[in-house]
Order: structure tokens, then sequence, then C-alpha cells
């Protein structure tokens, strides 16, 4: 009974929170829905049992990825009107990308109706481990049968991480400038910091 | 508790409800009153460290201070900005204290007293703390005003910040324990130093690893010397600055249960948790719970101690720390250990 209560909250919820995404007029209220949305999407996921990944949905998306969306948004400064301004305009592209989404979704389903596709997934990954928690079943798969791949994933995410220091990282023309050279502040003591004068009455103090 | 209440009749369902809501009040009452208690002894430190008597009027010693502190707050007008956004400016101090107390809910006080024994207890706590940093940005932007949003963006970039050196140094944690449930982690520190120490920071490779921890602990709670965010010679009060009444009482209460979090958590992590220091039988006739509550309050005495004794950081020096010594220890430290795990045969779900 609780599990299907809770089933139900957590999908209107996260229907309901995803369609106020798109709806919402403010985009800090929209990026605070679409938190809510991973939340209600975490939710179900333990309902399934896969509770590594629910933590996972929360710590990467709701934790670190939505962080940095607020943080831009919140910086943006919109003109509600200009917005509402381009809607005409953009209003029959955006028609044919949900047609076309709908059309690919009503495919997908009826492809799924018609039976299982041959993947060729090797035989007994697909098989469920009950025995074991979660994480020891993801590591199995992850670092055992599909090393070479998982392996791989990862190169090509550095590879992208590195492409994007590349690109937004500029020399400064005269070296050094506006960096902070931590050890010189460190080792600054008050015998070089400061200078004890006492000058004579009317007279000022030449540095 | 399920059982006690099955016995009185109900039926399975029914029962494990009930039981969930008296274990969910049984934790987060005795901890909101510990927050109480906390701040008290938080003046009285900073108190005794500046030669001050602190607070010694209400009650005897003083000890009632923050009840009265409550009560006053408790009684002041809300007060909510005309430019604020109303919605969420309410939101936030209940998102703070509602992530705040929803973190305990893995904490084991003794091998039994845990309300949720989740397998993923560990990453439980590391999702909760990230969700933290929500409150305090949304009531910066929500204010609609300067200095707030100033102390909402530094602690959106300090908090992620601190959180990825954080979640390194958890990994060498459950390297060595072979799991991620928390009991189960105090549990793998019993006679781990030399054969009787219950505790993983006699370890040489993970004392420097528990000490990079308490520093990011200090970062994670905003605490001095890292407290940029409400920082007042800068920014006022920070994100605090547009509030009163009951909602600042809610971001006190919500800051001051995090603090607490992160000491039972050095406890638990490194000090061997509800376990005795000791490994040596007469010592485990004392309650769990005792030596859980000693070793997390002798972390808030640090806590105390290090706001009373050390000057706030700079922005720059702060984010430095984070990702140019802290970020590269804990990842060089992960190698280390899952080297030294290999080479001394301790890996697998048996270490």
């Amino acid at each position: 009974m609780i599990q299907t209560f809770a089933f139900y909250l957590f999908a209107v919820l996260l229907i309901a929170s995803a369609v106020l995404v798109i709806m919402a007029r403010n985009p800090v209220h929209s990026v605070l829905w679409l938190i809510l949305a991973f939340f209600n999407a975490a939710g179900l996921m333990v309902l399934v049992g896969a509770e590594f990944i629910a933590m996972l949905l929360v710590i990467v998306y709701v934790g670190a990825v939505a962080v940095l969306f607020l943080f831009v948004v919140m910086m943006l400064d919109i003109d509600y009107a200009e917005l509402r301004a381009g809607f005409i305009k953009n209003f029959p592209l955006g028609l044919a990308i949900a047609a076309i989404l709908l059309a690919e979704l009503v495919l997908g389903l009826g492809a799924y109706r018609a039976g299982a596709f041959e993947l060729g997934t090797p035989s007994g990954a697909a098989a469920p481990v009950l025995d074991r928690s979660n994480i020891e079943s993801l590591g199995a798969v992850l670092y055992r049968d599909y090393l070479f791949l998982f392996e791989a994933a990862g190169l090509v995410l550095l590879v992208a991480m590195v492409g994007a220091i590349v690109l937004t990282h500029r020399q400064r023309p005269d070296g050094a400038r506006g960096q902070q050279n931590i050890t010189k502040q460190v080792r600054r003591n008050p015998d070089e910091a400061t200078v004890m004068k006492q000058p004579e009455i009317g007279k000022g103090v030449e540095l | 508790m399920t059982e006690f209440f099955q016995s009185l009749g109900m039926s399975y369902e029914a029962a494990w409800f009930t039981a969930t809501i008296a274990g969910i009040l049984l934790i987060a009452l005795p901890v909101m009153l510990a927050v109480a208690m906390v701040i008290y002894v938080d003046r009285k430190v900073w108190a005794a460290i500046n030669l001050r008597r602190g607070p010694n009027v209400v009650g005897p010693f003083g000890i009632l201070q923050s009840f009265a502190d409550a009560l006053k707050v408790m009684l002041q007008e809300t007060i909510i900005p005309s430019a604020a956004n109303k919605g969420i400016f309410i939101l936030a101090p209940i998102v703070t204290f509602t992530v705040a107390l929803a973190a305990w809910a893995v904490v084991p006080f003794s091998a039994e007293a845990v309300l949720a024994d989740i397998n993923v207890g560990l990453l439980y706590i590391l999702a909760i703390s990230s969700l933290s940093v929500y409150g305090v940005v949304m009531a910066g932007w929500a204010s609609n005003s300067k200095y707030p949003f100033f102390s909402a963006m530094r602690a959106a970039a300090q908090m992620i910040s601190y959180e990825v050196s954080i979640g390194f140094i958890l990994v060498c944690v459950v390297l060595f324990a072979g799991t991620f449930n928390l009991n189960d982690i105090v549990r793998a520190q019993e006679g781990f130093g030399l054969g009787f120490i219950n505790a993983y920071v006699v370890h040489p490779l993970l004392f420097p690893m528990w000490v990079v921890f308490f520093i990011s602990s200090l970062a994670e709670t905003q605490r001095v010397p890292f407290d940029l965010t409400e920082a007042e010679s800068e920014l006022v009060a920070g994100y605090q600055t547009e509030y009163s009444s009951m909602a600042f009482a809610m971001f006190w209460l919500g800051e001051y249960a995090n603090i607490l979090l992160m000491c039972m958590l050095n406890a638990l992590l490194f000090w061997g948790g509800w376990l005795p220091p000791i490994d040596w039988e007469p010592l485990y006739a004392v309650p769990g719970i005792v030596w859980l509550l000693l070793k997390g309050f002798m972390f808030f005495f640090f806590f105390s101690w290090v706001m009373a004794t050390v000057p706030r950081y700079r922005y720059d020096q702060l984010m430095r720390l984070g990702w140019k010594v802290f970020l590269p220890m804990s990842l060089i430290f992960i190698v280390v250990i899952s080297g030294y795990l290999m080479a001394t045969g301790h890996f697998g779900a048996a270490a």
C-alpha cells in the first residue's frame, strides 16, 4: 500500500514539476522545478531498488549540475517582453520538433511491443543479480565485463575536459599579472612589510 | 521498533509506518535540543578562549540562554521585503532546515539505533549535504538584494569545490572498509590500529586524509575560517541579511545541525563511531551512543576552538586550498591507498 502510494506520489510530482519547468515564467523557478523533478526521479529509482543510481542522480545532477545551472541562470538579466516576442517567430520550429519527438516516441513504443531486438549482448549480462548489493553488481559489470568500454568512456570525458580548458584558457600577454603568488604572501613578515618612522614635527615621511 | 507496534495489534505496514515516524521524532527532537545546547557551548568556549564570561544570566551558568534567544526570535515580526521573490524567500529557510535534519536518518548511534540502515548510507549523506547549498542560494537570490546575492554565489562555488575533495576522502575510507554502509564502516574499525585501537585515523595513510576531511568539513559547513558567505565585515550578514524571526532561526538551527552532523561523521568515519576507543572488553559495557556523542562533541569543541583562534581566509585562498591543494592530495591518496591495499591483500569485501 505504502509502495503504491509512494509511486503515485513521486510519479505525479515528477510529471507536474517537469511540466512546470517549461511553464514557469521565471527561469530561476524553472531550474528549481527541474531540481524537484530530479529528486522525484531519484525517489522512483529507490522504489525499484536501484538505490545506488538514485544517490548518483542526486549527487551528480542535483548536487553539481543543477547548482551550476542555478548559478548561471541567477545572474541572467532577462527582459520578459523580449522573450515573449521571439515566441511567435520560433513557434513553427518548436511545433515541428515536438511532432518529430512524438513520432519517435510512438515508433519506439511500437517497436518495443513488437518484441525484443537482438543487440548482441552476451548472455547472462541481463540476468538479475539478487544476492549482491547494487554497488557490487554494477562494479562487477563495469569493471569486469565492460572494462575496456568503461575506460574508453573515461578517456573520451578526459579529452573533452582538456579540450574545454584549452578553449577557455588564455595566456596573459604580460606574464603572470593578476595571479597570486602564495609563497611570497606567506613568507611576508612584519619586518619587511612595515617600517617604523619617527618624523620630525612639520616634516613629512619619504617612503 | 516495528515488532513492538505489531505486538499492539497493528498490521505490518501500519506498524512500520508508525515505527518510522516514531524513529524520526526520536532523532529529530534530541537533535534540535542538542543544537540549542551546542550553541550555548559554542559561545561559552569562545568566551573562555577570549577571557570573557559568555552567557551567564539566564538559568544556572546561563544554560537556558539559547531557549531565551529562541523565544525572543519567535515573538519577532516576520518581515518579507516587498521586492523579494516571496515563495522562494519563504522556502529557503525551510529547505535548509529540512535538509539538515534529513541527513541524520542514516547516522548509526549504536549498532542497532539507526533509523535507515541502508547500503548506500555514505552516498546518502553526500547527496544530502550537496543539497544544503540550495537553501543558501535560494535565500540569496530571493532576497533581491546585493549582499545576500554575493553570499549565495560564494556559497555555491565554495560548497561545490569542497564537496569534490570530501567525495574523494570518503572513497579512501570506503576502500579500507569495503562498504558504503555506515554501520559496517564502524564495525570494520574494530581493533584496526595495532589490534587494539578502534579507529581508522591511526593509520599513517588515513591520518592526513582525516586532517583534510576535518578542514573540508569546516569549509562545507561554512565555519570560520571559511565563513565567507556571512563575512560580516564584507557582506553585512550574508544570505541571512533580509531574514528575521523564525526564518532566521531556522537558518541557525539548520546550520548548527549540519555542524553537528559533520562532527558525527568525523567520529564515525575516522574515530571508530560508537565503538569504544580501545578494543578492551569492559569498555564495551558503556553504551555505543555515549562513545559516539563523546567523540562528536570533542570535534564540536575543535570547531569552536578553530572559530575562536583563526582569522578568516581570503576568497581566492579558499578556492586555491580546495582545488590546488586538497583535490590533488586526495586524488594521490586514493591511488596510494589502493596500491597499499592491493599490496597487502586487504582488497575485496572481506577487508
